[in-house]
């Protein structure tokens, strides 16, 4: 059963949540893939303050594709995680609660989710015609000028995501293929 | 006889089936969809399988894109020698077709004009253009809109002849295992052996697009393509990567006449949105 969750994610549920659990994720998050980590970072070097407080806040790795006219959203899903292995740590660091992407992550980023008490969620990946489903609504906050990679914030709901890391640094990418192979 | 071809003809064509590939999974594909959910015997994997059916039926009633990375455009004419394009040039009217494809169908921008200054175009072109020269008076577009969560998992190596079908199976499995999740799982492999260093990319490309249905026709490469597909569905690495059976729906082959030092393989990884929209002029 997929245990219903808000977002921002209280941190005193984080140790509920485990590797392998389904969630369904209602709430505020806020897109950003490369280019955005690529300035966030840049941000972050130079002592600037960031364009969004990132307290407590879920990043979403997403570029979605324009609305047409009459729909809130257009087909949005999750990029691969591991070219943001390199931001990530800082951004947890400053706060950052959980983030959604897909595929696995560095042991680098595991153990600063570990560290941070943080989560890392899957999006189920290539399915984006029916994520587009669960946006409720979408407003660019910072770097307009990225396009797709500019920073949003989404209002979700029931958003369908895996618990891939969790705070103990379990990871789905290790124990499900684990599991299924010693199952068979 | 000459046929002529007004190049916006070919750019309207172009337009449309950018829309139709992003939205429209091919037959085929769907079908290796639902003949993997149909054995997959791991229930999580199952319903994993059954949210990526679930997703082409929304995406094709609803004109939605089925992935979000409407990726960058790979486009291949095959001209046929007795046309005659007029109005313009072939890669203005497919670049025109791809960009009114992606404005106009609310499709992803997703391409940069530089690999270091990364400034993205606004209209998704550059196409990758592929022009073949053919025989017969007919222009065949096919668009094959390429995401990079795959592409960026797909490895070229030059063996050495020693290395023989070994080699080849090898650099292949090792090829799924450091891709993992990352392709978004059940991927589609076109592999590509022998011609060139850029022979072998092209062969795998075409593979991939292609996606012939059937045996191949040569029974040596086809007991290898079944091989293959039965030892990455051996890895664990299952739909999503959360494990299960169905790592990868299909392999396909392509091999060309190659040099007496040389054993070139490239592997082209493809996504469950192994995209394909054709058509005639
Ligand atoms: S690899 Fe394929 S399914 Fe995955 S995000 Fe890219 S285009 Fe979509």
């Amino acid at each position: 059963m997929a245990k219903h969750i808000a977002s921002p994610v209280d941190p005193a549920i984080i140790p509920q949540l485990k590797a392998g659990d389904s969630v369904l994720l209602s709430g505020v998050v806020y897109t950003a893939r490369d280019a955005a980590h690529a300035r966030m970072l840049e941000t972050i070097k130079n002592g600037e303050a960031l364009p969004i407080d990132i307290r407590g806040q879920t990043i979403f790795y997403a570029g979605p594709t324009p609305a047409p006219p009459g729909r809130v959203s257009g087909a949005i899903g999750p990029t691969t995680s591991f070219r943001m292995d390199a931001f990530t740590p800082a951004l947890l660091e400053r706060g950052l609660q959980a983030i959604i992407g897909k595929g696995d992550r560095g042991a680098e980023v595991i153990r600063a989710i570990k560290q941070a008490g943080a989560v890392y969620f899957t999006a189920p990946a290539g399915c984006a015609a029916y994520l587009s489903k669960c946006v409720k609504s979408v407003e660019a906050v910072a770097y307009e000028d990225l396009g797709t990679e500019s920073i949003k914030r989404l209002t979700v709901h029931d958003l369908p995501l895996m618990v891939a890391v969790d705070c103990e640094g379990n990871d789905i990418y290790e124990l499900g293929p684990q599991a299924w192979l010693s199952g068979s | 006889m000459i046929r002529t071809i007004h190049a916006d003809r070919i750019a309207d064509c172009v337009a449309e089936l950018c829309v139709e590939a992003c939205t429209v999974l091919p037959k085929q594909v769907r079908a290796l969809l639902g003949e993997a959910r149909h054995n997959e015997p791991y229930a999580p994997a199952r319903e994993s399988l059954a949210l990526v059916c679930e997703n082409c039926k929304i995406a094709e009633q609803s004109r939605i894109p089925i992935c979000q990375d409407t990726g960058m455009t790979v486009v291949i004419a095959e001209v046929g020698q007795d046309v005659h394009i007029e109005g313009g040039t072939l890669e203005d009217a497919v670049n025109r077709g791809v960009r009114r494809g992606y404005t106009e169908g609310y499709l992803r921008k997703s391409v940069v004009r530089g690999p270091f200054d990364r400034v993205n175009t606004g209209d998704n072109t550059p196409a990758a253009l592929h022009v073949r020269l053919v025989a017969g008076d007919r222009l065949k577009l096919t668009v094959a809109p390429k995401g990079f969560g795959s592409e960026n998992m797909s490895r070229l190596t030059m063996l050495t002849p020693a290395d023989g079908m070994r080699g080849v199976k090898t650099f292949v499995l090792e090829t799924v295992r450091l891709a993992g999740a990352n392709p978004c799982p059940p991927v589609i492999l076109g592999v590509g052996i022998g011609g060139t260093f850029e022979q072998a990319a092209m062969l795998a490309k075409e593979a991939l697009i292609e996606l012939r249905e059937g045996d191949h026709p040569d029974p040596v490469i086809d007991a290898l393509e079944k091989e293959l597909l039965d030892e990455i569905n051996r890895t664990g690495i299952g739909p999503q990567g959360y494990g299960g059976l169905t790592t990868a729906l299909a392999v396909r082959i392509k091999t060309a006449p190659t040099h007496i030092a040389g054993l070139p393989v490239a592997v082209n990884v493809g996504c469950h949105a192994t995209r394909r929209a054709e058509a005639y002029l």
